[in-house]
């Protein structure tokens, strides 16, 4: 297990396999972590939150810092017609960061290092804005996919352009987060073993460099989820402010 | 030489590391479908939980305690504020009543100069008066003293002189004999002795 750099990202069943229907919803490692980030996220923002002192203390001064970061996020880039939309983002924001950080940890499991988790929070984006956009706008918005300004000629090769672009967002969005988790991980693996493999002469220059990585990796963790709420919020400004 | 040798074990090694993987690994165990449902099943289940809580709980909270702190601090400030204004008044009015009770204390202390210089040139008059009258009296005394002197002073040198003539030769000599030389002589000496 510790020399194959995948094995980290192996998914195992913890506790007995449970079955509802053809479906196997067993309680996994991926799971664990889920729910830690959730409990983590939970206890900090509540304790944040339960004093309201004139001068905050410094967890409740993380939960008011986290609060406005978000909140100014979301205005500057989608406006104040997306504040109903404030709480998802920042439990987007809040739960991409938390297991991006926790899979920093050693021996920790990234949940957001696998495909299937990032796409299924893409999807429900990308379905969520798109309704949002038509409930808005109605056939009107899909005046998005003709941008102003472009000349008649070019217009059908445009269209076809936009849209593929348009579908391509949910893949866009969650490979760019699993990708950059995963590569991450697993440079920090790769290199980890070849400290073990170079032993006490050679091992240092790996080991220097895992250290530099583990920094960069801490920086990407925070960096992707920053960006993964960010598009997030470009995609509910186009469906909330439509002008392409 | 050490350090050609110490980058070749690395290169070295790293094909080796590469060849131990190739040899393990079945692929990613991202793609392997096994456990996708458990996973979005968890991640909905969770996520959802969160939101919820967040949504109706935590972050109501949060804005609330936000919310108030910046009224909390908006009406410090207008208090403050307020406070200034009314400090900044107050000063005006101690200013005034200084600047007022320095121009009542000025005129006071006219009034009671003027007044004590009139009792002094009031009492002064009266003062000077009274030693004008006491002078003036005491010139006629000696103006009367003076008149009379060379009459009393020619009485008694008459009365003596006789009394010397009387008491030299033993007998009485005139009176009006004695008063005429007396007078002449007072007349011839009178300068002499009176200064005049």
């Amino acid at each position: 297990m510790a020399a194959n750099p995948m094995s980290q990202f192996d998914v195992y069943r913890i506790g007995p396999e449970i079955k509802v229907g053809a479906f196997d919803i067993s309680f996994t490692n991926a799971s664990l972590f889920m729910i830690l980030s959730t409990i983590s996220i939970l206890l900090i923002f509540n304790l944040g939150s339960k004093k309201n002192s004139i001068l905050p203390n410094k967890i409740q001064l993380l939960a008011e810092l986290s609060y406005t970061f978000v909140s100014k996020m979301i205005s500057d880039t989608a406006g104040s017609k997306a504040k109903p939309y404030f709480a998802f983002i920042f439990s987007l924001f809040m739960f991409v960061l938390f297991c991006n950080m926790f899979g920093m940890i050693p021996y920790t499991f990234t949940v957001t290092s696998h495909i299937i988790v990032t796409f299924v929070l893409a999807a429900f984006i990308f379905i969520g804005v798109t309704v949002i956009g038509f409930i808005k706008h109605g056939f009107g918005y899909l005046k998005l996919f003709v941008p102003s300004g472009v000349p008649a000629v070019l217009l059908p090769l445009i269209v076809v352009i936009e849209i593929i672009s348009y579908l391509s967002r949910p893949i866009s969005l969650s490979v760019r987060l699993f990708a950059n988790m995963m590569a991450g991980h697993t440079m920090m693996k790769v290199f980890g073993g070849f400290v073990i493999s170079l032993g006490i002469v050679g091992g240092w220059l790996p080991l220097s460099f895992s250290v530099a990585l583990t920094g960069l990796e801490i920086l990407v963790a925070f960096l992707q989820a920053y960006v993964f709420a960010i598009l997030t919020c470009i995609y509910l400004n186009d469906a909330l402010n439509l002008h392409h | 030489m050490v350090k050609k040798i110490y980058f070749q074990s690395i290169f070295f090694s790293f094909f080796f590391i590469k060849e131990a993987f190739a040899a393990e690994s079945g692929g990613m165990p991202q793609l392997n479908p096994e456990f996708w449902v458990s996973q979005i099943f968890w991640l909905i289940l969770t996520f959802g939980i969160m939101y919820l809580v967040l949504s109706k709980l935590i972050l109501p909270k949060i804005s609330n305690n936000l919310e108030s702190r910046k009224s909390q601090i908006l009406e410090n400030i207008e208090a403050a504020e307020k406070q200034r204004e009314s400090s900044d008044a107050k000063l005006k009015e101690y200013d005034e009543i200084i600047s007022k009770s320095k121009l009542e204390a000025n005129s006071i202390f006219n009034q009671a100069r003027e007044k004590a210089l009139k009792d002094i040139g009031a009492k002064r008059e009266v003062l000077d008066k009274q030693i004008d009258n006491e002078i003036a009296e005491a010139e006629k005394e000696i103006d009367a003293l003076r008149k009379n002197a060379p009459d009393k002073i020619n009485k008694i040198a008459i009365e003596t002189s006789s009394e010397l003539l009387q008491k030299l030769i033993g007998a009485e000599v005139n009176n009006s004999s004695i008063s005429a030389i007396v007078d002449d002589l007072s007349k011839r000496n009178g300068d002499k002795y009176y200064g005049n």
